[in-house]
Parts: C-alpha cells; structure tokens; sequence
C-alpha cells in the first residue's frame, strides 16, 4: 500500500532528493564552482521531471488516503509549473553573474519552492495543502531578499515575509473554521459536509480560504505586496514570481474551489467574481502611473490575474479550462517579457524606468519588434495569443450567465491597453535619448523570440493545448 | 484554384516576410528595392483578385469560392465573398498599389512602412472574405495594429496624441462586440457567419432589473455591434477620432484609412447588424436615420470653417458617410445599392482627393488652405484632376459620387422624408464647402512668392491618379458596373429581412391573441 502511495509522490520526491543532494555536494564543491553547474543542473531536472510527468500514466491516482491527488488537472499544472521555471532559471544565469548575485541556493530554493507548488496543486487535504503552501511560500521569501546588500531586496523580502504570513494566517483561520464546522480537513470530506448547503461557519470558513488564496495570487484588494516584492527583488527573482507561483496558487484556487466547495458553487462564486473585477479595474488603471517597468508588470499581473479568476467564476468546466489556457499563455508571454526586462541595461547597469525605451526600435529593430508583439498580446489584441486567453474566459463567464463580468472585463482591457501602448509609443515613436546598450545574452534573445514566436503562431492551434487543457478541467470538475 | 482568397490574402503577407527577412540596410538602393518589392507584391495581389472577379458569378447569392478549415475552439477558418464584399475586396486590391506609389518620396524608416502596409492590405482583405464572427473580429481588430505604427511613426506633429486616440477609441467600440459575438455563439452555438445569417436569435421583450428591453437580445447585440462600426463608420458623434487621425497620418495612411478602413463599419452593418439582427435593426432604423442627417448637415457645416484641407476632406468624408448609414437603414433595395455604390465611390474619391493634398503638400509642407491660391497657374494638371474629383464629391452627375448620393436620398423618401429632405441640404453644403475650397486653393491669381516656383504633378503621380479618374467617371456614366454585381446578393439580403420582419410580427400579433383571450 505505502509502495504505491510513494510511487504516486515519486516526482516530487526525487525533486526533494535532488534539492538536497546538491545542497550537500555545492557545499562542498564551493561557491564559485559549483553555482552554475547546480543551475544548469536544476533546470535539467526541472525540465525532465516536467516530461516525465507530461508523458506518464492517464488516470486520476490518489495517494496517503486521498490526502495527495495526481490527476489530469494536477499535472497540467505541474508541468506549467516545471517548464516555467526552469525558463527563468536559465534567464537568470546570465544576468546574476555579472552581478555576482549566482549563488547555488538560488536555483535549490528555486526548486524547493516548486516542491511546494506541486504539492499545492495536487492537495487533497487542507493539511497537505499548508504544508505545501508553506514549502514554497519559505523558498520565495529567501529568494526575493536574496540581494542581501540591497535595502530594496530586503525590503522586499520582509515585506513579503510579514504579508505572506498574515494571509497563511487567514487561511489558517479558513482552514479551521473548515475543519470545526465540516469535521474533516479532506476535500471529499467537505463536500460531503456542504452537500445540503453550507452553514454559516462552512461559510467563513470558505471566505477566509478564499481570502488567504487571493493573497498568494496577488488579486485586488489583497495585492498590496505585489508592486513592491516585484520592484525590489533582483529581475530575475521577479520573473519567477510572476510565473510558476501564480500557477500554483490559481490552480490550489481552483482545486479548493472545486474539490471542496463544488458542490456550492453559488456561494464562492460571488466572491471569486468580485476579485475578478476588481482585479481586473486596479491592474489597468494603477498601471498607468507606473514608470518603472518591473511595477508596471505587477499591475499587468494583478490585471491578468482577475481574467483568468474570471474563467475560475464561471464554475464550470469550460471556466477551469479557459483559466488553465488563460495561464499558460499568460506564463508564456511574461517569460518573453521579462526576457526582455532583464536585457535593459545601460553601460551595464540594470535600467526599469520606461523612458529609458525611446526609440529603441531604430538600435534593435528584430527586439523592438518582438516586444512589440509580445505587449500587444499582452494587452490583448487580435490576431496575438493574448487575445484568444481572454476569449477563452469571456465565453466561460458568459456561458455560465456572468455576462455583466465580461462586460467588465473588456472595458478594463481597454483602460489597460493605454499603458502597454505607451511603452509600444516609447519604443517606435519617442525622442533620441541615451541609449540602451544593444546585444544581451543568447539566451535572453532567444526567449524573448520563442515568446513572440509562439504569440503568433500559437493562434493556428494553440500548441495542442486545447484538448488538454479540456481533459483537465473534466477531471476536476464533475 | 481552391484557395483563391487565401492566396489573395496572404499574398501580401508574404511579400511583408520576405521584406523583413532578406531587405538589409537603410540606404537608397535599399529603399528603392523595399518600394519595388511592395509595389510588385501589391500589384500581383491585384492580378490575383482580377480571377476573383471574373470568376464570380453575380447570379449566385450565396458564398462562392469557400474555403473551410478546422480551427480553435468550434470555431473555423472560414473564407468566402457574395455580391456584398467582392467589390470591397476589389477596391483594397486596387487602391493598394496606388498607395505604395503615393509614398514614393518618403525616406524615413522607409522597409518598415512598406511592412506595414502590406500587413495592413493582408488584414483588410480578411475583413471581407472572412465567413467566420472570431476570424472576422480577428482581422477587423488586427488592422489597428499597423494603422496605429503608421500614425505614430510617419505622422505629423501631433501623431502621438491621435495614434492614442484612434486605437483606444476604435478598441472601446469593438470589445463590446466581441462580448455580443460570445453571446451569439453561445445561443447559436456556431461561429459560422452563413448559419448564423439564418439564424433567428431572440427578439422578445424582456426587462432585466426593471427596464423594457424592446426587441430583447436582438436589440442588445445590435448595440453592441453598432458600437463597434459606428466608431469605425465614423457616424456623429463618435467621429471625433477621425479628424485628428487623417490630419496626423501620412498621405499614403489617410488614403487607406478613408478609402478602405471606413467601409469596414458600413460592410459591418450589411454582414451583420442587417441579416442577423433584422428586428432590432427595423426598430432602431428612425434613430439611426436621424444621426445620419445630422451627421451629414452637422459635419458639412463643420467642413465649411476647416483652414486645413485634409480635415476639410476628413470632414467631408464624415458627411458621406452618413448617406451611406442613410441608405442602409431605409432597409430597401435602392439603399443598400445606394450605399454599397456610395462606398466604393467614396473609396475612389476620398482616395484621390487625399492623393492631392498630398501632391501640393509634398512641394510645400503645409495644408492649410491660405498658404495657397492661384496654382491653376503653374500647375493646370493638378487643377484638372483636383476639379474633377472636387466634382466628384459634390456628387456631381456624370461621376460616380453622384450615383450613390441619389440613390440613398431616393430611398430614404421612401421611408421618411423629413430626413431626406435634412439630408439633401448636405448636397448644396458639400458643393459649398467643396467649391470653395478649389476657389481658394487652385483659382485666383499666383500671388503667393513661395508658389511661384511649384512644379505640376509628376509622371508618376499622374499614373497614380489616372485610374482613379477612370473609375470616378465610368462609374459615374455606367454605374450598372457595380449594380449588376451586387444586385442579386442585395435583394435577396433585403428579402431575408422583409421576411424576419413579418414573421416576428406574425409572432407578435399571435402573442398578443392568445394575451387577449385569457
């Protein structure tokens, strides 16, 4: 019986084994050695444990006596998760070791936090789910202070370090009211529990979850850490943030939604509509005073972050599903982004003010124009990626009779399409100012122009995506 | 030859690829190939559209050269033209190469502004061949894309402001069609623009939140749409965009724009407010009407006081446009010829009136009106050839501009001669407005010192002017030309609505029978 249940957490175990093995040989391989070779190898494994997981078995498996889920939904997520940050991980390379910031913790935080996220998304339990939660919550807040000699990135860090442990607090306090009125912290325990409505605790309960989730998806209003951890943290720390743990987080949102309170979708429904809106309004218009890029990305995440709640409010399949292709786009065209984030610099000096991009495009034509692309389908515009994301979503809410939410929805697309266009406006029709310095990394360049690649021509198919993402979501919804 | 129209299509595109892929350098004979590779590219686009049109077969009011393929979502990627859009796809195809041949002179980032453009005739030629809501949305959003890089780089002194201005302006308008598209397909569950033409959605009266809906979800997702092409049309008074953009754009940019992007909201209208949504579009005719008179009176006057010619001619575009809406929202046979004759016509005409300014602009490098007078002087052929098409906008008989105006106002008598009779004054307006504007740029005496030296139109800008001037006259003297092509498709688009409409007062009545007998 135990054999099985550890062949099921067999990924994340070797991930954990992995993690600690190299701990154990850079300790004693030496700092300068070794940090390269453990960040070239933490993505390999990223990479192969993504596969591996991609291609495994077909069914739904549970494990630990359905506390740990492995099912259609969950490895969709994971594999998400896997690819995306062993993206970042390559981008940073480059760019930390010049700054002499490349220690081996980074890539083995790195992967620990992913640990943690792939326990999130494949909990069945709300135990499992904190001590998941927490696992990659602790990683992240090392990584986001992990420029020790800058007040900023301490900042950062501690700032994210007292939020995060106010919202694992009101998710705590969900969790246990969950717990006092359902009688069990298992997800099939608790529909069980709600199945003739839930009572007013159940109710609490459920809102303080919700809350606590809100948090870690940085959704308005609980998005107040966002613009500060992502200006402060080193670029590439950012990068990450803005990925793989918003993954996790929304599909932890959608696995908890679904697996514990699907049977009362009316109740959540509201409150996940609400922060889909006011998510969506606070990205676009707050951006818009933004002249450091790196804030003006929060804001863009928080904006995208309230489309892809939009698929999670629908609370149907078509909604699970157009959030799990909302995500993978939207992972994607931020790798690109930041890919082109962390190759601003000025005489080597890392630059995030806007202003810095006027006319650019006549020094890095191929670059301007990947950008190009890569904000329009940010902003959502047709024929780009980006716009068939939001599609997506708008047809769950409509479909699921949330018609005034993708009203909403796309008047905000519209407000937020002001600020990229100002950085497009930079870019093609601004002032000769001091130039960025041209060239960058290969592996910079060459993400930034997979990213846009993929906006274009991700519209022929999606990648194959589609199917999958639908096996997904009829996993998790039934 | 299957796959006609997509070759049509992205034709363009490639010649687009192939600038940016092997076009190295910025110097002169760089920028000679850049404008040779699109002019060829855009001519051949033509000679490939010609197959279309000869192979068209008028009689047939259905979709002809349909191409169909499996795409996202339900949704397809659907091609196909009927007597509504061929001609459409006839004039981008035409007017495309004149426009290269209208930026001829430029020297500024010269390889990019030929990409753009040919991703623009890519994406305009979508618009009218796509059979398919996303795909159309897909291509009629798309375009904003290079048209807002073509104000923004090549533009005038204010370029930035009104770049913003018509992107987010012409954004605002279509998301809300995209919001009414899901709703289509949800309730119809096909994207597919033929099924959909019959397909009846609501049109009961309900009351959400204590207000009447008349016309229910008909009347809702014709907003939704109206909104989009009214903002694209530009119908008063959501034209305020317009203005700004054609006075900023580049010459070639506002020939385009006027020529081409404006037809889209009028092709809009007669693809889908009209055959999809015929009781709302019955119900919300009067109002519609009515802003077009006003739009045609309003913008004429407006017209009358510009000191700068392309925002006259901006102006005056606005006023034509509003027959166009005119003709379409009478609902009859003669409006919908009138207006779709009217499009076309004002394609060739708008076209050619922004190709001269651009001429004198070009010598000069002002448009207002008063740093001119008396270049009939110096320069007769341009005087000819501005008369002529000045003419051609007042609408006089014998051009095609007149062809179209009289159709409209004939049909719109029928329906309500109280804005007729609003609507014909914009004729005498345009004469004003028009003929005074010759006046003061080409008659007079050559006083002004800076002009004594200006040189009459190139051979080259002739070339680019002679077909227009053909097409302005032998539409104006045949207009059967267009008629016969696009007759059997309209009648039979205004029988489909006729047809509606009855039977959804049928519907009423029997509603209200069985209402009376309880």
């Amino acid at each position: 019986m135990i054999g099985q249940d550890l062949q099921i957490v067999l990924p994340e175990i070797v991930l954990s084994v992995y993690a600690m093995l190299a701990l154990v040989a850079a300790v004693y391989g030496g700092q300068d050695r070794t940090a390269p070779l453990v960040l070239w190898g933490t993505a390999g494994v990223l990479v192969l444990t993504g596969l591996w997981i991609g291609t495994g078995i077909d069914e739904t498996r549970t494990a630990f006596g359905g506390s740990f889920v492995d099912d259609a939904f969950a490895r969709y997520a994971k594999v998400l998760i896997l690819f995306s940050a062993a993206a970042i991980l390559l981008m940073s390379q480059e760019f930390m070791t010049r700054r002499n910031l490349l220690r081996f913790e980074y890539p083995l935080l790195v992967a620990l936090s992913v640990v943690g996220m792939m326990v999130m998304v494949s909990a069945g339990d709300l135990i499992v789910l904190y001590m998941g939660l927490e696992l990659q919550s602790l990683a992240l807040y090392v990584v986001a202070s992990l420029r020790r000699d800058s007040i900023k990135s301490t900042e950062a860090g501690l700032k994210y370090f007292v939020l995060g442990a106010l919202s694992s607090g009101l998710l705590l306090y969900g969790a246990s009211l969950t717990y006092g009125y359902a009688g069990t912290t298992e997800f099939t325990g608790i529909v069980a529990a709600a199945e003739d409505g839930v009572s007013l605790g159940l109710l609490f309960g459920l809102a303080f979850l919700c809350s606590g989730f809100a948090f870690k998806v940085s959704a308005a209003p609980f998005h107040m850490w966002t613009p500060d951890v992502y200006e402060g943290s080193p670029t590439p720390v950012t990068a990450f943030f803005a990925t793989a743990p918003k993954v996790a987080a929304m599909a932890l949102f959608g696995r908890v939604v679904f697996d514990a309170f699907g049977g009362v979708v009316g109740d959540w429904q509201q409150i996940v509509a609400f922060l889909s809106v006011v998510s969506m309004f606070l990205g676009a218009i707050a951006a818009i005073g933004q002249r450091n890029i790196k804030r003006l990305m929060a804001y863009s995440s928080i904006a995208h972050m309230g489309f892809a709640l939009m698929g999670l409010a629908a609370g149907t399949a078509l909604g699970v599903e157009a959030m799990l292709v909302y995500m993978s786009i939207y992972v994607a065209m931020n790798i690109g982004t930041f890919a082109f984030i962390l190759s601003m610099e000025r005489d080597g000096v890392p630059v995030t003010d806007i202003d810095a991009l006027q006319m650019y495009s006549t020094r890095e034509p191929l670059k301007a124009l990947a950008m190009l692309v890569l904000l329009f389908s940010l902003a959502g515009v047709p024929p780009l990626l980006g716009f068939f994301g939001k599609l997506y979503v708008l047809r769950a809410a409509y479909d699921a009779g949330l018609a005034w939410l993708a009203v909403a929805g796309v008047i905000a697309s519209v407000i937020g399409a002001f600020y990229y266009l100002r950085i497009v406006y930079y870019m093609y029709f601004g002032e000769e100012r001091d130039a960025l310095d041209s060239g960058g990394a290969p592996v910079l360049w060459g993400f930034l122009m997979a990213s846009a690649a993929a906006m274009v021509f991700g519209v022929l198919n999606l990648f194959g995506l589609e199917p999958l993402a639908a096996a997904a979501a009829a996993t998790l919804v039934n | 030859m299957g796959n006609l129209l997509s070759l049509t299509t992205f034709f363009p595109l490639l010649g687009a690829v192939i600038l940016a892929a092997f076009l190295r350098g910025d110097d002169a004979a760089a920028q000679r190939n850049a404008k040779w590779v699109a002019l060829a590219t855009t001519a051949t686009t033509f000679v490939i559209s010609l197959f279309i049109l000869f192979d068209f077969d008028p009689e047939n009011t259905g979709f002809q050269f349909v191409e169909e393929r499996e795409w996202l979502m339900g949704f397809t990627y659907k091609m196909g033209v009927d007597g509504i859009s061929v001609l459409f796809v006839m004039l981008t195809t035409f007017l495309m190469p004149l426009v290269i041949a209208a930026c001829w002179d430029v020297t500024h980032r010269v390889k990019e502004y030929m990409i753009a453009f040919l991703v623009l005739e890519t994406l305009m030629l979508g618009v009218f061949m796509a059979l398919d809501l996303v795909l159309f949305y897909l291509f009629f959003e798309a375009g904003l894309i290079p048209m807002f890089l073509i104000i923004g780089i090549w533009g005038g002194k204010q370029r930035i402001y009104a770049a913003f201005k018509f992107f987010l302006y012409t954004f605002l308008g279509s998301v809300l069609m995209l919001v009414a598209m899901v709703a289509m397909y949800t309730q119809a569950g096909t994207t597919d623009i033929p099924a959909l033409m019959n397909f009846t959605f609501g049109s009961e009266t309900f009351g959400p939140l204590g207000f009447q809906i008349v016309g229910g979800m008909q009347t809702l997702m014709w907003l939704a749409f109206f909104a989009s092409f009214a903002v694209k049309m530009p119908m008063w008074p959501v034209h305020t965009w317009l203005p700004d953009a054609h006075v900023q754009a580049p010459t070639a940019g506002s020939v385009v724009l006027a020529a081409i992007l404006l037809k889209m909201g009028g092709y809009g209208f007669l693809r889908f407010s009209l055959p999809m949504f015929p009781v709302a579009s019955d119900l919300l005719a009067p109002p519609v009407l009515w802003l077009s008179a006003i739009a045609v009176v309003y913008t004429s006057l407006v017209a009358l006081v510009q000191e700068d010619m392309k925002k006259l001619i901006a102006y005056s575009s606005v006023a034509h446009m509003g027959f166009v809406t005119m003709g379409i929202f009478a609902l009859n046979q003669q409006g919908l010829d009138g207006a779709i004759f009217q499009m076309i016509s004002h394609g060739f005409i708008s076209g050619a009136l922004f190709l001269s300014v651009g001429v004198i602009y070009d010598r000069m490098h002002t448009r207002d009106i008063a740093a001119y007078g008396g270049l009939v002087v110096r320069m007769p052929a341009y005087a000819f050839v501005f008369l002529l098409f000045t003419m051609a906008n007042v609408g006089l008989p014998g051009t095609s501009g007149f062809i179209g105006e009289f159709l409209t106002l004939i049909a719109a008598f029928q329906v309500n001669t109280w804005v007729t009779a609003v609507a014909a004054t914009g004729v005498i307006l345009s004469a004003a407005y028009a003929l005074w504007l010759f006046r003061r740029v080409v008659m007079g005496d050559l006083i002004k010192e800076s002009l004594k030296s200006i040189k009459d139109m190139t051979t080259r800008e002739k070339a680019t002017m002679a077909p227009l001037v053909v097409m302005t006259v032998l539409l104006g003297v045949y207009p059967a030309l267009v008629l016969d092509l696009i007759g059997p498709s309209v009648s039979d688009l205004v029988a489909g609505v006729e047809t509606a409409l009855a039977e959804h007062e049928t519907a009423t009545m029997m509603a209200a029978q069985t209402e009376a007998a309880q």
